[in-house]
């Protein structure tokens, strides 16, 4: 019967769809004469379905901005008040994108937690309006719909989505260190459970839409369409509005119900949140969970769950007004402002601001099959490059192919991809011993042991056999390209590609130019980078780039703390504390002990007496005992295949022993030492700008973040300047100054900041 | 212009008037083309090439087709096939030791009888000399069979060649599960007792679960009516324009059938059972109670249903091909020349039922026809919702463009030529067998209805496509 009906409305939509003018943004304007006047939201009607058309002029995203929200509220009161409407559908014109959710920058410009709760209460009145309409409201969702987009998704009576790999649905507000505040931590529970919605709103994550078909996030499916006698995307969105019809329709006479079935599994978990008892222990849980991997430094999700409770033990009207209390909270915390920062920051560093490369690099080498190698060849060949990789051993090549293979393989597994998409992607891949194909290169990414000469063999062995226009990266993380260029017969267009272990998991790519690389092919070397999915910043060429720069004095620190007879566990867990994901001892066995004695000593040359601190001796003792890391299996602990909890490495203890030095009781609490780490890794980072290392404290964050690790919520060094403010931080450093010296001697711009605080690095 | 000269010379002989007045017009035809090709609405000439065998088709049978699960339910697929050959020697007399190869087309393997071909072929007692292979080329295996054919005569190397395809929907196998498999091979191989019972202890129940044999594509995961209902989609084709064109599948399939127009269906006496000598699928029904059926893939709001599909069939077919000389050398008279024909293929995602569209332009443009020269079309009818979009793809200028690398559309078969017989939807389509069924129905429309080209084409899982020009035989 559903079916029969579907199809009586869609003719009657192909015979009045030919009088239109063809373009889908075009239909937008016919209808009713009063849309003229509205540049966000539009609507139209068809018999007697309300078709409400959400497209933001100039933009590629539909956000929830106000100029939104009250056309909105306009039209939806004209459909309501109007006698011919009998239900709605809710669109957006922009393919890719229902709604990305509040505009941030509506959020920043608020002063005061009140101004922020009372954007809040305004949404929270919309979406309820919504969600108490008596005419059907149907959300017809394709491309992403988040944040807002998804609060107001969930308060229509339905929800029907495209299912495509663009189409998805979450709460990323954790993420910007704040709380859905317009109704959705009130009405996710309701929705899809309480454990569903502490999953989704804790973490963040998106949804993709066969997920949330099965969770009750959505009631219907709409599958893409391929050609027909319109552009793919364009008839897609048409069919999704075609059927969103057909559904509005069903629901205002009633043929259909909004209510869904629910599976047995369901069933018994909202009896079992029906008992109180279970509820707390659910809660405390959480709670826990919450507590431990935050360590207390993220305060958004614990407010969530506070948020929920209050909803479920004191009824929604408290539910409410807690969320928009602490939305407004949230909203001016230095967390919050923090991770919106870095937000800014992603979005920057996302872009190419050197151009469209004069010819695009459809054919990349990749030179060693080691770690990093086959990880930069992972995230080539998935987006289509036709990748070679070369190794120099059949042994060697394999592992790196098996490595491709199984970073694939396990998308699989996770139903990201289907086994034949992985073959076809595997089949972007050739393996090879030799130079063959070299002369259609586009780019070469050397991926080789970190030696100097051995570049340098390299380079010119693929100077010999690359086209004119072929760019040459180097991948190292140490070595200073213009030493790798030194070589080079064509040096404007050597540059330096820094990418990070694991590959396919670090967002981050560090491009480093010399004096005498072309900006065509650093346009080019970005232009890669983006297309394999990274965060890029560009930096000048010099002793340890950036990232290595800021890291090596930390490290030192590191040694000297553990000199000086601190645990090692204790250190880690110091660390992880003040909020970086990685505890700092585990950190050099992660990077590999070798690696950072090569960093040190070499860093350690170039700038002398400001990188010291810790004995090199010390990780050259480990480095001849072979305790390499976790690499070797043993470093500063002891790693066993299958263990859970690592345990230290007994052995050394006696290396430590000998090489102790008495710690100076003033600047050795657990916040000294903290700081004494941080504050030598902020002092780096900002000469890094001072110098010209840097083009903007942006580049500096994102790459201190997502290449380091540096505490998200504490936004970077340069945001953690401007929100710690940049005295105290001098303070912290002069302080540890006259306890050991230079190494802690805050540098010039540092000092500026300090000296006159209305200097900042951001300005918003 | 020798070959044109040999070939109406070759058919002085045969003295109807119907063959005098062929053989005459190649000849002015060709002179008239010369003059004004543009202002003809027929370009009629012969396809017949220079220094290349012609090909025919001196006829073809096909046992009925039956919806899976009926009749032949308890045979085997080379059981139908070797029912076809026999009701093939039988219909053209053909001695058996004449024929000098023998190829079939199958979709869904038996494994017992992997070259069915083969196995039908000797059990019809032709000779054990006469070699077959069997093609699988998923909905035009059959087609492929029959080019297969025309490439070996054309090249000289046979002059005689049976082509057909068989399809038993009634039974597919079923498969134990991969580590089921494991696990019985390593058993075989296994020595000691150890040895079996450290295996044995491996087991779990979930080994148990079988595997089936899927109709999705193998790279999408997609099934053919899924994929079917989107395209509908995509075209903007409503369920009431499929609903109809279904029952205009059926009742001109039963209209066919009833004034005995499917003459090359032959009665085949299943053992056990009576004789079949009908198509059972034909049901004309009516608009209204096919509007009751609900969407069988994209629920519940689709398009594809029972009604507007092609049904599982079971069925066999069978054409006997010749180089012209050889059939005229035995006194034949050929039903229809096979021309020229073409592949395409496509994405197997967005336009995996789309070959047909494809493949009409390339061929007509291959042998220097267009839309008006065709009298007779036979497509083959997956869903509905696919021929109608690829009528529609047909006529589109942008699709032309956008996808087909063309300037401009080929056109839209005029419908009172097309499938006018019935189709896949109401015949049946019994996948490795529909080929023959098509280029027997285009032979034998043509010689009934008067007419010089027939144009065969049909999709294929895969994104495949296929087009053959048919060309009536002088009568």
């Amino acid at each position: 019967m559903v079916a029969s009906r579907a199809i009586g409305s869609l003719s009657r939509f192909t015979g009045s769809r030919t009088l239109r003018c063809p373009g889908y943004i075009c239909r937008t304007f016919t209808g009713s004469s009063a849309l003229l006047t509205r540049t966000h939201v539009n609507y139209g009607v068809k018999g007697d379905v309300a078709v409400v058309r959400i497209n933001s002029p100039n933009s590629k995203v539909n956000t929830l901005n106000k100029e939104l929200q009250s056309e909105f509220t306009e039209v939806m009161n004209e459909i309501w008040a109007s006698d011919q409407i009998r239900s709605a559908i809710l669109i957006s014109s922009k393919p890719g994108c229902f709604i990305a959710g509040a505009d941030i920058n509506m959020l920043a410009a608020c002063k005061t937690d009140q101004e922020l709760m009372q954007i809040s209460q305004e949404g929270q009145r919309l979406f309820e309006k919504l969600e108490k309409s008596t005419k059907p409201i149907v959300a017809a969702i394709s491309g992403s719909c988040l944040g807002g987009g998804l609060e107001l998704a969930i308060s229509c009576q339905y929800r029907i989505a495209t299912k495509d790999k663009k189409t998805v649905l979450g709460f990323p507000e954790v993420l910007l260190g704040i709380l859905p505040g317009a109704g959705g931590t009130q009405k996710l529970p309701k929705m899809v459970g309480v454990p569903a919605a502490f999953d989704m709103m804790l973490t963040g994550r998106n949804i993709r839409v066969d997920r949330a078909k099965k969770m009750g996030l959505v009631d219907q499916l709409v599958e893409p369409l391929g050609p027909g006698l319109k552009p793919p995307e364009e008839r897609t969105i048409e069919y999704l509005e075609e059927v969103a019809v057909t559904f509005a329709k069903g629901l205002a006479d009633k043929k259909i119900s909004p209510k869904r079935d629910k599976g047995l599994v369901e069933k018994l978990t909202s009896y079992a949140m029906g008992i109180p008892f279970v509820r707390q222990q659910i809660y405390k849980k959480v709670e826990e969970k919450v507590r431990k991997q935050t360590k207390g430094l993220y305060p958004a999700p614990l407010k969530i769950i506070d948020v929920v409770k209050t909803g479920i033990e004191q009824g929604s009207d408290a539910g409410y007004l807690a969320e928009s209390q602490k939305f407004g909270e949230l909203a001016m915390t230095k967390e919050s402002k923090a991770l919106i920062g870095l937000y800014h920051g992603q979005v920057l560093c996302k872009k190419n601001k050197f151009g469209a490369p004069q010819k695009e690099v459809k054919h990349l080498a990749i030179l060693g099959a080691g770690l990093m190698g086959a990880g930069i060849a992972q995230v080539s060949v998935d987006k289509g490059l036709k990748t070679i990789l070369k190794d120099a051993t059949l042994a060697g090549l394999g592992r790196g192919q098996q490595q491709v293979f199984k970073g694939l393989n396990d998308k699989v597994k996770k139903k990201a991809l289907t086994s034949f998409e992985r073959d076809s992607i595997f089949s972007n891949l050739t393996g090879q011993l030799d130079y063959q194909g070299f002369e259609k290169a586009d780019m070469v990414i050397e991926a080789v042991f970190e030696d100097l000469s051995l570049k340098h063999r390299v380079l010119k062995e693929v100077e010999a056999v690359i086209p004119d226009h072929c760019v040459f990266a180097s991948n190292t993380s140490a070595l200073p390209i213009n030493e790798i260029a030194a070589v080079s017969k064509r040096p404007e267009k050597v540059i330096g590609m820094h990418y990070f272990s694991p590959v396919d998991k670090m967002q981050l790519l560090e491009i480093i130019t010399t004096e005498k690389t072309s900006r065509d092919t650093t346009a080019s070397a970005v232009a890669v980078g983006l297309k394999q999915g990274k965060v890029i910043i560009v930096v000048k060429d010099g002793p340890g780039f950036y990232t290595t720069r800021c890291l090596a004095p930390m490290m030192s620190e590191v040694i000297r703390i553990l000199q000086e007879g601190v645990d090692p566990k204790k250190l880690d867990s110091l660390t992880t504390s003040f909020g970086f994901p990685v505890g700092a001892t585990t950190l050099v066995d992660e990077v590999g002990v070798d690696v950072a004695k090569h960093v040190a000593e070499d860093l350690g040359k170039a700038f002398g007496e400001r990188f010291e601190g810790g004995s090199l001796e010390l990780l050259r003792q480990m480095v001849s005992k072979g305790f390499l890391g976790r690499k070797s299996g043993k470093g500063f602990y002891i790693y066993q295949e299958g263990m859970k909890t690592k345990n230290l490495n007994s052995d050394m203890d006696s290396i430590l022993a000998s090489l102790k030095i008495p710690p100076k009781p003033d600047v050795s609490s657990d916040e000294d030492i903290q700081y004494r780490l941080v504050t030598r890794f902020v002092n780096e980072a900002v000469m890094c700008l001072q110098e010209g290392v840097l083009a903007t404290p942006a580049e500096g964050d994102i790459g201190a973040v997502f290449g380091l690790g540096f505490p998200p919520c504490l936004g970077g060094p340069f945001r953690f300047v401007d929100l710690y403010g940049a005295q105290k931080i001098v303070d912290r450093l002069r302080k540890y100054e006259a306890a050991y010296g230079k190494q802690f001697t805050p540098c010039q711009l540092l000092v500026d900041h300090a000296n006159s605080p209305n200097k900042k690095f951001y300005y918003q | 212009m020798t070959s044109i000269l040999t070939y109406t010379f070759k058919n002085l002989p045969s003295t109807s008037k119907w063959a005098l007045r062929f053989s005459v017009r190649p000849l002015s035809c060709s002179s008239q083309l010369r003059a004004a090709p543009a202002a003809q609405t027929k370009s009629k000439k012969t396809l017949a090439k220079p220094n290349v065998k012609n090909v025919v088709v001196v006829d073809g049978v096909r046992i009925p087709f039956l919806l899976s699960g009926t009749l032949y339910k308890d045979l085997m697929p080379h059981d139908l096939a070797r029912a076809a050959l026999l009701g093939l020697l039988h219909r053209t007399s053909v001695p058996k030791d004449v024929v000098d190869y023998i190829i079939f087309g199958t979709v869904i393997q038996e494994v017992k009888t992997s070259n069915v071909a083969r196995e039908a072929a000797l059990g019809a007692g032709f000779s054990d000399k006469t070699p077959a292979h069997t093609v699988t080329m998923a909905c035009i295996s059959a087609n492929q069979a029959m080019t297969t054919g025309v490439g070996l005569i054309a090249s000289g190397q046979y002059d005689v060649v049976v082509a057909g395809g068989v399809e038993l929907m009634s039974d597919v196998p079923i498969r134990h599960s991969r580590k089921m498999r494991k696990m019985m091979l390593d058993l075989n191989k296994a020595k000691t007792l150890g040895q079996r019972l450290s295996l044995i202890s491996k087991f779990r129940l979930n080994f148990l679960s079988p595997e089936l044999p899927a109709v999705a594509e193998f790279s999408t995961n997609e099934t053919m009516g899924h994929s079917a209902d989107r395209l509908a989609a995509a075209f903007a084709i409503s369920r009431p324009e499929q609903d109809e064109y279904a029952l205009r599948s059926h009742s001109l399939a039963k209209k066919a059938q009833d004034e005995g127009l499917l003459s090359d269906v032959i009665p085949f006496k299943v053992p056990g059972k009576d004789t079949v000598t009908k198509d059972n699928g034909i049901r004309p029904s009516s608009l209204e109670q096919m509007a009751k059926l609900k969407p069988a893939f994209i629920k519940p709001y689709g398009t594809v249903t029972a009604a507007n599909s092609s049904f599982l069939t079971d069925g066999a077919s069978a054409v006997l091909i010749m180089a012209e000389e050889k059939a005229l050398a035995m006194g034949y008279k050929p039903k229809a020349y096979l021309r020229d024909f073409v592949y395409v293929s496509q994405d197997p995602k967005d336009q995996l039922l789309l070959g047909p569209a494809y493949a009409t332009p390339k061929v007509l443009e291959k042998a220097g026809l267009t839309m008006n020269d065709v009298d007779a079309f036979e497509f083959h009818e997956a869903f509905s919702g696919q021929i109608l979009a690829n009528f529609k793809a047909m006529d589109s200028d942008w699709f032309a463009q956008n996808y087909m690398g063309r300037k401009a559309k080929v056109g839209l078969p005029p419908l009172e030529k097309f499938n006018t017989w019935g189709g896949s939807l109401s015949l049946g389509h019994p996948f490795g067998a529909t080929g023959c069924r098509l280029v027997m129905a285009a032979a034998n429309r043509l010689r009934k209805e008067g007419g010089q080209y027939a144009l065969v084409a049909a999709c294929a899982a895969g994104g495949q496509g296929h087009a053959m020009i048919v060309e009536a035989y002088p009568k």
